[in-house]
């Protein structure tokens, strides 16, 4: 037994016919859009978790909560499942208020950071117990068990004791107990954290494609950018109990609203702007022509060069910018090369696909050109 | 040549394993054979030993102890000591049943609060049993003696008849048997409550166990290791205990232990006594096998009962 969620690699998820076409089934009467509406919640006098958090979560969508420890992400999330009640604002799910309704009557289930699993319970008990608190007589919920042990590829896993278990085969226990209960929610709070990394790659593609299966509405938790933009359809960016920005993975990593979030996306090339105008910036590193920006609200801070859109080398297209650089530092990391280069007294990161060109050595002196379509204005 | 060194060597190798095995276990063996093995033999030659004239054993031996323990006598068969041993039991089911339910909010309250006063409230409920057993228990005599605040009280609400007093009473005897006790079973089920994973309570709730359920099926379990600690810790002593009955109940509600006491104390039947002593343990010995069979069916604690 493998530790995956689905065993299988390529385009099945490792679901059976017959399953699959009763989740579809199951699928369209379930998904429910979510509704925040200025969500305030303080532990004790001085800790801010949500500082008046509006949001909306489209029916079936896999949005994520991106952020660093202690931002509210894990707030917001625990609000979701009525573990935590907020101080102000209302929350409506599938068009029902649910700002007062305790968890155990709320159709959302969650799958926990440390996976909470039941360890007196066997596998079938932790599956069934969702189902049993229904009420569900005990020939639906073995159905129902099975038909869930089937389609997450449990196998033989569900006879056997939870200290059993592996640590990816405990989270897909987690997984499916939180999804045989058909919420109209489901919520993940961090559940590939404890995982080691390859297991983990492979599970967020997994854990992407039978969202898109069962098209139910999936919030995520996580601080891992990279994890968030894989799997996400869209990303909520948060700070200190705020929305910094929300978008789609290519929204926010390539028109991060803010500084933060350009900081939290893993950009180091942020440039102080000293003086702007319309189709060009004069920055810490030189005077550079960009695409005009009619969203601009003159507030720049930064300017956001992302390390692989520069080009270095002799030729410069037209219409780019060009710029003159020494090699001070070089990463050579196989399918990409790092370079840290000097300009302007200021140390810029560049990465070039390794495509059998030449290499920079460090004290090289190279020219530096950049597409003014690839530079982007941020608000500090 | 060459196979019989390494024989001999593994040999050496084996011996000098078996004496430093021997070396770390024989303090405590001898330890248990002296204090625990020789006097438990000797109590059991007694118990099969005839009654002196000075209530002292002697030969033969004779199953005569067993006779007059299960109530055969000069005047045929009484009553009186299956009696004694169904208070016993009662009493003992009775108290350790009552400090589960004082103990079991006590412990929780305590973790429950800031982490600062949880010490001091722990000392709070173990100071009490720092002091000298037969002392409090005097200490509950005078609490509970006709004619004070609380006897009163009971006789104005109809509790008890004029001028009884809740003292001497098998209620005074359960009384002392729980407030004796009760420490035994806070501490065990404090440190339950205070490694208690929270996420999994949380996942009951989330997955539609209302409180209540939520405490039955995520709470409860984690706590009964904790649970069937505190009840070895308080029922056995509770079931040979000899000084409560003895002082609160007032030589009525006569217990095991001072049946067996007073066969050895009042130096009129050893033989008799051990007999006693005997039944205690094979009535406790029926308890822990009971509750290891249940701590396993309801999933958990087995390793804390022997």
């Amino acid at each position: 037994m493998s530790d995956t969620i689905a065993a299988d690699t390529a385009d099945q998820t490792g679901v059976t016919p017959a399953a699959e076409r009763q989740r579809q089934e199951a699928s369209s009467r379930k998904a429910s859009a979510i509704e925040l509406r200025g969500l305030h919640k303080r532990f004790g006098r001085d800790t801010v978790a949500l500082d008046g958090v509006d949001l909306h979560i489209q029916a079936g969508e896999f949005f994520t909560l991106l952020g660093p420890s202690g931002c509210g992400k894990t707030t917001l999330l625990r609000i979701l499942a009525g573990l935590e009640a907020p101080d102000q604002g209302t929350l409506i799910v599938g068009g029902k208020e649910l700002t007062e309704v305790p968890p155990h009557r709320r159709s959302v289930n969650t799958v926990f950071q440390s996976y909470a699993l039941f360890p007196h319970l066997s596998v079938r008990e932790n599956l069934a117990f969702g189902l049993k608190m229904r009420g569900l007589p005990a020939a639906e919920r073995d159905a129902k068990v099975d038909e869930i042990a089937a389609f997450i590829k449990l196998g033989d896993l569900v006879d056997r004791r939870v200290d059993q278990l592996s640590g990816g085969q405990r989270q897909r226990i987690a997984l499916a107990r939180a999804l045989v209960c058909e919420p109209d929610v489901l919520l993940l709070d961090e559940p590939l954290s404890a995982l080691d990394a390859g297991l983990r790659a492979q599970l967020q593609v997994e854990l992407q494609r039978l969202q898109k299966k069962l098209g139910m509405t999936f919030v995520f938790v996580t601080h891992d950018q990279d994890e968030a933009m894989v799997m996400s359809d869209r990303i909520a960016v948060l700070d200190g109990g705020n929305i910094q920005q929300v978008g789609a993975p290519d929204e926010v990593y390539e028109r991060p609203a803010n500084a933060f979030v350009a900081r939290f996306m893993g950009h180091d090339n942020l440039f102080a702007i000293h003086r702007s105008e319309d189709d060009w910036v004069e920055t810490e590193i030189g005077r550079l022509r960009l695409v005009p920006d009619e969203q601009r609200d003159g507030a720049d801070g930064w300017l956001l060069v992302r390390p692989e859109t520069l080009e270095l080398g002799p030729e410069v297209p037209e219409g780019y910018n060009r710029m003159t650089g020494i090699v001070r530092e070089r990463l050579y990391r196989g399918s990409r090369i790092e370079y840290r280069l000097e300009v302007n007294g200021q140390m810029v990161m560049a990465v070039a696909s390794n495509l059998g060109q030449r290499i920079h050595r460090e004290g090289d002196e190279v020219t530096i050109s950049v597409c003014p379509e690839d530079l982007v204005r941020v608000a500090a | 040549m060459v196979e019989i060194s390494q024989h001999a060597m593994r040999r050496r190798a084996v011996v000098g394993e078996m004496r430093h095995l021997l070396f770390s276990v024989t303090p405590g063996a001898a330890w248990i054979v002296i204090f625990l093995v020789l006097p438990s033999a000797y109590l059991m030659g007694v118990a099969f030993m005839t009654n002196g004239p000075y209530g002292l054993p002697q030969m033969p031996l004779t199953l005569d102890a067993f006779e007059r323990l299960a109530g055969f006598g000069f005047l045929g068969w009484s009553p009186g000591n299956l009696y004694t041993l169904l208070r016993s039991l009662w009493q003992t089911l009775l108290s350790t049943t009552l400090v589960v339910l004082v103990a079991y909010p006590i412990a929780y309250y305590i973790t429950t609060c800031r982490e600062r006063w949880r010490p001091i409230m722990l000392l709070a409920v173990v100071v009490p049993s720092w002091t000298n057993q037969v002392i409090r228990t005097f200490g509950w005599m005078n609490l509970l003696a006709p004619g004070t605040p609380l006897s009163e009280l009971a006789e104005g609400l109809g509790l008890i008849s004029p001028n009884m007093g809740l003292y001497p009473s098998n209620f005074a005897v359960t009384l002392g048997l729980v407030y004796n006790f009760l420490p035994f079973m806070v501490l065990p089920l404090y440190a339950a409550f205070e490694k208690l994973d929270t996420a999994q309570v949380e996942a009951a709730q989330d997955l539609y166990a209302s409180p209540m359920r939520a405490f039955w099926h995520a709470v409860f379990p984690q706590t009964l290791p904790g649970l069937l600690a505190g009840i070895v810790l308080v029922a056995i002593p509770a079931f040979g205990m000899y000084v409560i009955p003895e002082l609160l109940g007032g030589g009525k509600g006569m217990m095991l232990g001072n049946l067996v006491a007073t066969q050895f104390s009042g130096g009129s039947n050893w033989p008799l006594g051990a007999a006693g002593a005997i039944l205690m343990l094979i009535a406790t010995f029926i308890g822990l096998f009971a509750m290891r069979r249940i701590g396993k069916r309801l999933g958990g604690g087995e390793e804390v009962v022997i």
